[in-house]
């Protein structure tokens, strides 16, 4: 009985278990508990997003009423093969993210404070979740906010050990606001015109009805509001600071699954909602996404070349990387899509385990990471670098890693749709991530540390985390099986299913 | 009797058990350093074993696991894997011999991190060689790249590590930015990238693309060192003679030209390449690197510089059989491997030999040193004159093959080119010997005898003798790559 009454329940679970951990997390006295309870929850969404997604393996659709309220008058949660897929992967990671944060929070952030940071951990993972399941446009506003909202709050206990994390987590803030702002605009519109706020419905009415310049005016703020939260070039600009100046543990969080959740969501307005009107998605995809995806690419590789601070490069590198997600999504052929999804994975584990080595190499300094401080680190802790390495060679794409599996399909997927020039981009600007990731490799196993440094000590409460993430993204380069199937039924659930 | 999957499991791993087992065994020097012997013998043995399966007509193969579909983790060994496996493990057992001399000799430090990187390597270089398809072997040879790291900067010196630093950017770079694209097209463009006899790119990509494809894999390969992309090899001479030696005269150099070869032979296929003149450049660029460096090699008075540039003269024979695509010059080409690994080991265990037992580096130190170092002076006699290509001995097989089929395919220049190249080369490399054995002694150095870095070399002449006698072997493999 209470078996099947967890089954049932499961999505709601993915999300009501962080959420209400939360609180509970903020009033405990003691760092180790407060950690333990964020553990737990991330641990128990992982467990329901694995479950969830065996279950929509199938091709089969999960719709959950909360609340039993039917829609379009309750709330509804959906889960398919494309946001199981995501779940599973954000999970993970945040599962990972928090089992690495206990060592490099407590370095970084005060005792006393421990309690409200790991709750706002877990309203972030929280909010996700309810934004990739969500099939109201409304609430997934609310969960935006959620999330959004406790990023600011980690982004902003950087202040501890760098007083610019208050700045970027100011300028995340606003940014932010704007972004959701312009969401909840373009909800509006669409309501006006179809009269409901439940994706599905929006998705069956819209085609026809006769929307006009008001349909225009809702995808476009709906589209824009999105960009600016998934940080796709030219409104990523908080993306870098927020990363760079963020405690350790709360760049990996973030880099690993918060820009993923809003990927997704733009796959669903392009492909849910708006997928009866594929007029206006086709022009928007192949004239503005595609575009702004290589723009992006271009604009984040040049900058992490440039960049000395090592943080603040991965972050750079972050938007070249989720313009090679969108410029999958945006390619709208299957082919495109899954190549999209492969790298929301691929790309979670890349960024997840360098910016748990980062922390590991900052918390040894006591001092931020830049190419000056780095210096032969690669001898002095080897362990960390070692798995540093194995994840910056996946970044650069290598065979045999997951990096190689994101290019490779990416790759096909452009060359289906005969697009030359951007093919040709996207390998330049692949050789030009070389030049960033030379230049860090160099600087840590090639040069000598400088003389009379002290002796760096190594974080092995990391080493677990960061090894699991570094080996997967060595498994998941052999066998590529399961991210590649399921990144085919994702696409099939997105572009097959209107409703 | 081993079967066939055995031998080739044991030719992989054996190398690799070595360098497990290495800092485990050195709690006893003398266990250390038998390990590396002992496993080279175990090597080769695997490797005659998989030759001999491949001379039957045979392709042994080692599935290992499937990544994605027309991409599979595969061994499968070419006849010219074959080679290349035989003659990566039969000159490790020497020179691992060697190393334990050398390195004891001169009182190198780390020797055990050493011999633990120089067995990771010679591991690297055998599964370059049995690679089942492109992807397999990029992968090899980036771990090649990466284990020879630590051998080039072994000396911990700023110089050592500037070389070092060129070493990786060239190799490393070029591979990345160039070779893995090429695969990438070749797999987008067919869906395999295996090796298959008379190649499979003929009418699946457009002729005109072709001497770009071709380009690519060229320049992406560094390691076989075609100017301008050759900078890296005479960096890498900072490294103890051993690697010098086995890595940077035989494994690593050879990896190159393997690659280069492969991929002529059983990607673009030789048909393909001569019907449409893809390569025509190539004979060209290979001529050009052929003479432009042995005239750099002899302005060179450093004995390991001057082997440096030769060995890059040398290896552009190598390409320019590939480049020339004909059935002969394909065969000359793959000979030119095995020949030019005896000769030149020879003469880097010698080069290595003259610096341990009387500390002298440059040839104008060597006069009159002959008749203190006989054995090492004859060794490294015979091994020059198997470079140049003087019967009776090894080299002389290959050099013959490669003017036949550059004149069977119509390049004459390409004749006199390869003339004037082995002028070039009695100039430059019998001039330490002649020093040695005619002219007065202007320096008067204390030797100290070591046996184990003589006994390696005059080895090594030995085999550059009885390969000209013996040469059927290799020929009759070498021939199986060109009928399909």
């Amino acid at each position: 009985m209470m078996g099947a009454a967890i089954l049932t329940n499961l999505p709601a679970l993915l999300v009501v278990v962080p959420l209400l951990l939360a609180p509970f997390s903020a009033v405990l006295p003691i760092a180790g508990l407060a950690w333990v309870l964020a553990l737990v929850g991330t641990g128990i969404s992982f467990l329901a997003a694995l479950m969830l997604q065996s279950v929509t393996e199938n091709g089969v659709r999960i719709s959950y009423h909360l609340g039993n309220w039917e829609p379009p008058w309750g709330i509804e949660f959906v889960v398919d093969s494309a946001s199981s897929l995501t779940l599973v992967v954000m999970s993970a990671l945040g599962f990972l993210a928090t089992l690495a944060a206990r060592r490099l929070v407590a370095i970084e952030i005060a005792d006393k404070d421990s309690g409200k940071f790991y709750a706002a951990w877990l309203l972030v993972v929280g909010g996700l979740f309810g934004l990739v399941m969500t099939a109201d446009a409304f609430n997934l506003f609310v969960f935006l906010e959620i999330s959004a909202l406790a990023s600011v709050i980690l982004i902003g206990t950087g202040a501890g050990t760098d007083r610019r994390a208050l700045v970027a987590g100011y300028h995340y803030l606003v940014i932010g606001a704007v972004g959701a702002t312009f969401y909840v605009i373009g909800v509006g519109f669409v309501y006006a015109i179809t009269g409901t706020l439940n994706m599905g419905d929006m998705a069956s009415r819209l085609p026809d009805a006769a929307g006009g310049a008001a349909l225009y005016v809702g995808f476009g703020f709906m589209v824009a509001g999105m960009l600016v939260k998934a940080a796709i070039f030219p409104v990523h600009i908080w993306l870098p600071a927020a990363y760079g100046y963020a405690p350790s543990a709360v760049s990996t969080l973030l880099a690993a699954i918060a820009t993923k959740a809003a990927l997704y969501v733009l796959a669903r307005i392009f492909f849910t909602i708006f997928g009866g009107t594929p007029d206006i998605v086709d022009i928007a995809l192949s004239n503005i996404i595609v575009p702004l995806a290589v723009g992006g690419i271009f604009v984040g590789t040049i900058m992490a070349i440039y960049e000395a601070d090592i943080k603040k490069m991965f972050a750079h590198s972050s938007v070249a990387q989720i313009g090679y997600i969108a410029l999958g999504l945006a390619l709208a052929t299957p082919a495109g899509i899954s190549a999209g999804f492969i790298h929301i994975g691929n790309h979670a584990l890349i960024k997840g385990g360098i910016f748990m080595a980062i922390g590991g190499f900052v918390a040894a300094l006591g001092a931020r990471a830049s190419l000056e401080t780095i210096t032969g680190i690669g001898r002095r802790m080897p362990i960390t670098a070692t798995a540093f390495l194995i994840c910056g060679l996946s970044l650069a794409g290598l065979p045999l890693t997951a990096g190689f599996i994101s290019k490779l399909y990416l790759v096909r997927a452009i060359l289906e749709t005969d697009s030359y020039a951007i093919l040709a981009l996207v390998l330049i600007s692949s050789a030009l991530s070389v030049v960033y990731l030379w230049k860090v490799m160099e600087v840590m196993w090639m040069q000598p540390a400088p003389a009379r440094s002290p002796k760096l000590i190594e974080n092995p409460a990391i080493y677990l985390p960061l090894w699991m993430v570094a080996l997967g993204n060595i498994w998941f380069g052999i066998d590529a099986s399961w991210i590649v199937g399921a990144a085919r039924l994702a696409a099939t659930a997105l572009l097959g299913g209107g409703a | 009797m081993m079967s066939i999957h055995t031998a080739m499991l044991v030719g992989l791993l054996a190398p690799l058990v070595v360098a497990i087992l290495t800092p485990f065994l050195a709690v006893r020097h003398v266990w250390r350093d038998a390990a590396g012997p002992i496993g080279g013998v175990i090597t080769f043995i695997a490797a005659v074993h998989v030759a001999l399966a491949v001379l039957d007509g045979e392709t042994p193969r080692l599935f290992v696991a499937q990544i994605a579909e027309g991409l599979a983790l595969e061994f499968a060994v070419t006849p010219l894997g074959a080679i290349f496996g035989l003659v990566a493990s039969g000159l490790w057992i020497l020179a691992a011999l060697y190393s334990v001399g050398y390195m004891r000799g001169n009182h190198e430090k780390h020797q055990t991190r050493f011999a633990a990187f120089y067995a990771v390597a010679v591991h690297a270089a055998m599964a370059v060689a049995w690679s089942g398809n492109l992807l397999v072997l990029f992968v090899f040879y980036e771990i090649l790249t990466f284990s020879t790291y630590p051998l080039v900067t072994h000396k911990e010196s700023a110089l050592a590590r500037n070389a070092g630093r060129l070493y990786m950017s060239i190799l490393v770079g070029t591979s990345v930015v160039l070779l893995l694209p090429a695969v990438v097209w070749v797999w987008l463009s067919t869906g395999t990238l295996d090796f298959r006899p008379g190649g499979y790119l003929a009418g699946q990509i457009d002729p005109a693309m072709a001497p770009i494809l071709l380009a690519l894999f060229a320049f992406g390969v560094g390691k076989a060192a075609l100017m301008p992309i050759h900078r890296w090899l005479p960096a890498a001479m900072v490294a103890p003679t051993p690697v010098s030696a086995l890595l940077h005269a035989v494994a690593v150099v050879k990896a190159g030209v393997f690659t280069i070869l492969t991929v002529v032979v059983y990607v673009f296929g030789i048909d393909f390449l001569s019907e449409t003149g893809a390569a025509d450049w190539l004979v060209w660029l290979s001529a050009f690197t052929i003479l432009a460096s042995s005239m750099v090699a002899i302005t060179k008075d450093d004995i390991k510089a001057r082997l440096a540039y030769s060995t890059i003269s040398q290896l552009s024979y190598i390409v320019l059989g590939a480049a020339i695509a004909s059935s002969i010059a394909v065969q000359g080409a793959t000979l030119h491997i095995v020949m030019h690994a005896a000769g030149k080991i020879t003469l880097f265990f010698c080069a290595g030999a003259i610096y341990v037992q009387a500390h002298l580096t440059k040839i104008s130190e060597l006069d009159g040193q002959g008749r203190e170092m006989p054995w090492v002076f004859a060794a490294f006699f015979i091994g020059a004159l198997s470079i140049i290509g003087i019967p009776p001995l090894g080299g002389s097989w290959s050099k013959f093959m490669l003017m036949v089929g550059a004149v069977d395919s119509g390049y004459l220049v390409i004749l006199g080119v390869l003339g004037l190249s082995s002028l070039l080369n009695i100039y430059y490399l019998l001039e330490p010997v002649s020093r040695g054995f005619f002219r007065p002694k202007v320096k008067t150095v204390e030797v100290t005898s070591h046996p184990l870095v003589v006994i390696p070399p005059v080895l090594t002449a030995i085999l550059s003798l009885l390969l000209f006698f013996y040469v059927d072997f290799f020929a009759d493999l070498a021939k199986l790559m060109v009928i399909s």
